[in-house]
């Protein structure tokens, strides 16, 4: 276990690298040290020597790939992408635009996102899964296929749209919550409530279309032929055989979000004024702000890794019969 | 009058010849014209196919571009002068609303101006009154109107679908209506037709109207709703069918070739897609979007009008749509290719001494044909949500652009306004689901009946 827990660590090393290069390229490719040193110093005065000073003290003045100064290994090492990747890899993200520290700021933005992404999974994943449950119930009947046909029209509109009516309608009309805003602590709760809402709202159509389809797939296997043949009653067939049977597939799909939720969501961060990673990234992209973007990137492809060791781990502890 | 050729113009109508080519090779199989068959039995798949066909009508509409000759003064000249704007023939059916522009709000039908304006009349007091329209037919002749427009509608569309029956069966003409009208017919024409006519006498009624009105109001600037949700369709449906076109050969390639030549090349192909699809996606698009920003703005020789770089900003965003999405369906088809390699059929075919390539050709990316059509089905409907989103968050097509997603966006600080205005938001919400809603019926459909793990 331990042993395959490390090698999985080693194996997104090479992938962490290549993350790293190609958002490094993307930056580098529209953006040379010089254009930075002079947004940087701004509208004043800007002399060469400036620009060099300036590129010396950050480090920006070395070749990006290959610096055919230097001897040996060095070559590949004294290069700017080497020492920007190892910045990252300590998680050293360094320094926005607007001068913040952005590992700081990363800090604490992450409790807002978490606030409204960690209620939202945990209600959704209950609301959907039972929802499905109930409907594979009653398969075949007509409230499963008018539930479906629901399911289906839910999907088929825009996220943005659940927001929009949301905010219109029970902030504007009814009054019941305020329209956005943030606060920490037990206060706040009046401000996550409609989020979190409208979060497990808009997803409840694909979710529960999705929980559905594992649900069907197991109950038409011979196991639960047998667990009906037992005289067991639907309800424990469904409880005791398929739901446990079908938590596999789930397992799947769904822990590898988990970590991912650090995140935050960008478009209801920023409909809803929480200062989370949602809309600090989204600021980021308004403002052309690379360095902020490139260090969500990174954290980002590292949270999704987590998730996928996260979830060969969950596979080994809830199905015997895999052996890592 | 000169035709022009936009760069996405010429890939819709490379995707239309790719389609026709696509139709033939199913009409000459038999086997694959029994699955489509199958597939269009039910009636709303033929339903919602009529609803994309009709989304699909409009966008080509939209991607002939023209730029209209300048009326020629004393014929003098032998050299014909050209508009420096281009218009599209949308534009041309549309032109009385690009042209009928009014001050600012007005709410669907209405024929005053949606916020008052102070005015000073001639006793010299002001008042506050709301202002007529320009626009706008003053006298009350609009259920006169849409009467009219209601019989032409069905006049029209009685006629387009009674020349299609007959298309279809010209000897048996009446027997075959018999059929439809009671529902007898082998495939749900029935359904197909009574969409149809339902979206051509809305269309209709849309239209026709919008000669006396602003059928569904206008936006900030004054600019016709109906107009601009209309011009939305092209982009929506772009985005949608243009990225995957763009990603699938890459996908199937590279696909295939893990699953069939395994080693180092499949090792490469991994990290490759392991590394993509480990980005977020839309942060990776975000930072592929900011660089192509910077990039055209250093590059300003690359187009001449607004409107080439509006296209080459919508050109650029499907590329790299395409590259952050065809690392799924990659997986997919590997994991499908290492299935059918090991199978009897591939092994004889080897055993006979039959190359690579026609192995390749032969037996397998014809058993992947369902995952792709799936997956090109699935990926639509997502694709045209995402294009709204991706507008919100500013890296998504050009801000002078006609979407889905820049309505929203422009529409979206409004409904704090009292009182509300809400017409851009819901024409653009009802565009976007009409389509979206049939693209998911049409997939689910394929889904069920191409896909072997449903057959139970």
């Amino acid at each position: 276990m331990l042993a395959y827990i490390i090698k999985r660590i080693l194996y997104a090393i090479p992938i962490l690298i290549g993350v790293n290069l190609i958002t490094f390229m993307l930056f580098f490719m529209v953006n040379s040290p010089d254009d930075m040193a002079r947004a940087q110093l701004g509208a004043k005065q800007v002399t060469p020597e400036l620009i060099q000073s300036w590129k010396e003290e950050r480090g920006y003045d070395k070749p990006l790939f290959i610096n055919s100064k230097e001897e040996g290994l060095s070559k590949v090492t004294h290069t700017l992408f080497v020492q920007e990747s190892l910045k990252l890899f300590s998680f050293d993200f360094g320094f926005s635009d607007s001068n913040r520290d952005i590992g700081a700021d990363i800090k604490v933005r992450m409790i807002p996102s978490l606030s409204i992404a960690l209620p939202t999974f945990i209600i959704a994943l209950i609301t959907n899964i039972s929802l499905a449950l109930l409907l594979v119930l009653f398969r075949g009947s007509l409230l499963d296929t008018s539930m479906m046909v629901v399911a289906v029209m839910i999907m088929s509109i825009s996220g943005l749209f659940y927001i929009i009516a949301g905010q219109v309608l029970f902030s504007k009309i009814w009054h019941w919550v305020p329209i956005s805003g943030y606060e920490s602590g037990w206060d706040g709760v009046k401000f996550i409530l409609l989020p979190i809402f409208i979060g497990v709202f808009a997803g409840i159509g694909s979710g529960v279309r999705w929980y559905r389809s594992i649900f069907l797939e197991q109950i038409n296997q011979d196991y639960v032929r047998t667990a009906r043949a037992k005289g067991l009653s639907e309800i424990k067939v469904l409880f005791g055989h398929v739901l446990r049977n079908g938590m596999l597939p789930i397992l799947t799909g769904v822990v590898v979000i988990i970590p991912s939720l650090f995140m935050g969501s960008l478009i209801m961060e920023s409909f809803f004024g929480i200062p989370g990673l949602g809309s600090y990234t989204i600021d980021a992209i308004n403002s052309q702000d690379f360095a902020i973007v490139k260090a969500m990137v990174f954290l980002g492809s590292v949270l999704y890794i987590v998730g996928l060791i996260l979830t060969d781990i969950s596979y080994t502890l809830f199905d015997p019969r895999v052996k890592l | 009058m000169k035709l022009v050729l936009l760069w996405t113009d010429a890939l819709v109508w490379s995707l239309v010849v790719v389609l026709l080519i696509w139709a033939w090779v199913i009409l000459r199989s038999p086997q694959i014209k029994k699955t489509w068959h199958t597939i269009f039995k039910s009636s709303i798949a033929m339903a919602s196919s009529v609803v994309l066909l009709f989304y699909l009508f409009f966008t080509l509409l939209d991607s002939i571009h023209l730029r209209l000759a300048l009326p020629d003064e004393a014929q003098k000249s032998q050299t014909v002068t050209y508009e420096a704007q281009m218009v599209s023939l949308l534009d041309l059916m549309f032109a009385h609303n690009i042209q009928h522009t009014e001050r600012t709000y007005s709410a669907p039908f209405a024929t005053v101006e949606y916020t008052s304006s102070i005015v000073v009349n001639k006793e010299g007091q002001t008042k506050q009154v709301y202002l007529p329209l320009k626009y706008v037919a003053s006298d009350n002749g609009f259920w006169g109107k849409s009467l009219k427009a209601l019989a032409v509608g069905v006049c029209v569309s009685l006629l387009l679908v009674l020349f299609h029956i007959w298309w279809r069966e010209k000897r048996r003409f009446v027997e075959a209506c018999k059929e439809i009208v009671q529902g007898k017919s082998a495939l749900p024409w029935r359904t197909a037709y009574v969409t149809f006519m339902l979206l051509v006498i809305t269309f209709i009624w849309l239209y026709m109207l919008s000669y006396s009105y602003h059928v569904l109001g206008t936006d900030k600037v004054g600019g016709d709703v109906l107009y601009q949700s209309f011009k939305s369709i092209r982009t929506g449906v772009l985005i949608g069918i243009l990225t995957t076109l763009i990603m699938l050969p890459v996908a199937v390639i590279l696909g295939v070739s893990a699953g069939l030549f395994g080693g180092w090349v499949d090792d490469v192909i991994q990290y490759l897609y392991t590394t993509l699809s480990s980005i977020p996606g839309v942060l990776l698009i975000a930072a592929g979007v900011l660089s192509m920003q910077v990039m055209m703005d250093n590059h300003p020789t690359w187009f001449e009008t607004t409107l080439e770089r509006s296209d080459l900003r919508l050109l650029f965003l499907i590329i790299i749509l395409g590259i952050t999405s065809w690392t799924s369906l990659c997986r997919l088809l590997r994991a499908e290719t290492l299935k059918i390699s090991q199978m009897e059929f591939v092994t004889a075919a080897k055993a006979f001494g039959v190359g690579k390539f026609t192995i390749i050709r032969r037996h397998i990316v014809p058993n992947l044909m369902h995952i792709i059509l799936i997956s090109v089905v699935l990926d639509f409907s997502g694709l045209v949500l995402a294009e709204a989103v991706l507008s919100y968050v500013g890296v998504g097509v050009d801000p002078t652009m006609h979407s889905w997603g820049n309505m929203i966006n422009q529409a979206r600080l409004e409904m704090a306004r009292e009182p509300m205005v809400w017409w851009s938001l819901f024409s653009a919400f009802v565009f976007m689901f009409i389509l979206v809603l049939a693209a998911n019926l049409f997939s689910d459909r394929i889904q069920k009946v191409l896909d072997p793990r449903n057959n139970t």
